[in-house]
């Protein structure tokens, strides 16, 4: 029988703690049967800096600034299933608590008022991706097919998820591994 | 003489004058989903969660009563689907962010959603600006995550005979208010049933949050289902 091609899975962390790629990680040997299985394009796995044409997207993260737009972007238009990972990707999670407070009084704290600093200056170098007013949770931005919630997930969540596709069946996650914390 | 029945989802249930569809049902061990419906309060019907079938038409279980023979159903997509959108909205319109919840693990609207498989908010957040309420020295209240079920409000007026909370404005302006211009100058105290009737994370008692370890919370153990009366 001809050895079927693999499937290419690209991963990026967007406002995320990279939490979840810990927790991708923590499948631990199940990532051996994994990699039969699959190949990682752009991740921070690989270090590949962009995403080429993918079967499978996963976003750690919300959006937070300008640049995590454009990979969202680049994602969406190259990976034809889309997984958000994450409460952070589902719901803004923590840096979305930033969202009540306006971006100068935020960058006047963190940069200028908090007590015991000195000197200190708003960077304004353009390299630096420009912050959006609110950190938004990626389903907002564009269409995503599939949602691993947790804080992070649990390495057996993320797995039923991964094997449910790669076995054609739609994913589901019962009581125990589905989780918001 | 044996009591009348009814069927939901195909199981007979024996109900007796006077009680509610989901009461009958809680009484034979079967969940039906729902928020502000609690056994020891009167149901006023306003989260639309416990909406069943009964002979064809929709109703909210938690006020409708059963007649005999009727034909009720409950666990179908079509009323799972809408239950789930309801959630979701819940959701969006408040902010409720799980991982630093001291109700996690134990909050109905979570483990409710956990039931009926809500993997994403769906909608756009809304993102409410809602300031915690700390003055009370033992007490405080995160407005943030309240889903307008009225429970405290009926404690605290029909058991606890204080009014402290109450409901104001209309529609997505509907909020939570207490009787005075914070917690600590109301006659709250922690003894109050008002205290104790929060199905999410709202009025929480302070420095107890997250004593029980994950894993061994209410609904890490058990479904919310499986807990017929939801509580
Ligand atoms: S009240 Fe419930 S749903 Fe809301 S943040 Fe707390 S645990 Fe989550
Ligand atoms: S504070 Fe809790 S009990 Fe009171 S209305 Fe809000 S959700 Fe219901
Ligand atoms: S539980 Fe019946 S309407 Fe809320």
């Amino acid at each position: 029988m001809p050895v079927p091609a693999k499937l290419r899975v690209a991963t990026t962390s967007l406002a995320g703690c990279f939490g979840c790629h810990m927790s991708i990680l923590d499948i631990d040997e199940r990532l051996l049967a994994l990699l039969e299985l699959i190949e990682f394009d752009r991740s921070p796995l690989t270090d590949i800096k962009h995403c080429g044409p993918c079967d499978i997207g996963i976003i750690e993260g919300g959006v937070c600034n300008a640049e995590n737009v454009h990979v969202l972007r680049e994602f969406r238009a190259n990976c034809k299933t889309l997984i958000a990972i994450g409460a952070c990707a589902i719901n803004g999670g923590l840096p979305a608590q930033r969202n009540h407070l306006s971006v100068s009084t935020i960058l006047n704290e963190v940069y200028q008022t908090q007590h015991g600093l000195v000197g200190g200056f708003i960077p304004n170098d353009p390299e630096l991706p420009l912050l959006l007013d609110k950190v938004h949770p990626i389903h907002e931005v564009v269409k995503i097919d599939y949602f691993i919630p947790g804080c992070p997930p649990s390495a057996d969540a993320i797995w039923k998820v991964l094997t449910d596709l790669l076995a054609g069946k739609t994913p589901e996650l019962g009581h125990g591994l589905i989780s918001y914390d | 003489m044996n009591n009348p029945t009814f069927t939901l989802d195909g199981k007979t249930i024996p109900f007796t004058e006077g009680q509610t569809i989901i009461q009958a049902a809680i009484a034979a061990s079967v969940y039906i989903p729902h928020l502000c419906f609690n056994p020891e309060f009167k149901a006023h019907g306003s989260c639309k969660l416990c909406t069943v079938k009964a002979n064809g038409r929709k109703t909210a279980s938690c006020t409708a009563q059963p007649q005999p023979d009727m034909i009720v159903e409950s666990n179908i997509q079509e009323l799972n689907d809408e239950r789930r959108a309801l959630l979701q909205m819940l959701f969006v319109e408040g902010n409720h962010f799980c991982p630093s919840c001291e109700m996690s693990g134990q909050c109905q609207l979570q483990a409710t959603a956990y039931e009926l498989n809500m993997m994403s908010p769906h909608f756009d957040h809304f993102f409410p600006d809602r300031p915690l309420d700390a003055s009370h020295p033992e007490y405080l209240l995160d407005f943030n995550r309240c889903i307008l079920c009225s429970l405290c409000v009926q404690a605290s007026r029909d058991v606890d005979g204080k009014n402290v909370f109450a409901l104001a404005g209309r529609g997505i302006n509907s909020h939570l208010i207490v009787n005075a211009s914070q917690l600590a100058e109301t006659g709250f105290s922690g003894d109050d049933k008002a205290a104790h009737v929060c199905p999410v994370g709202v009025i929480l008692k302070k420095r107890v949050g997250f004593v029980v370890p994950v894993g061994q919370r209410k609904y890490d153990l058990l479904p919310i289902s499986a807990l017929a009366k939801g509580d």
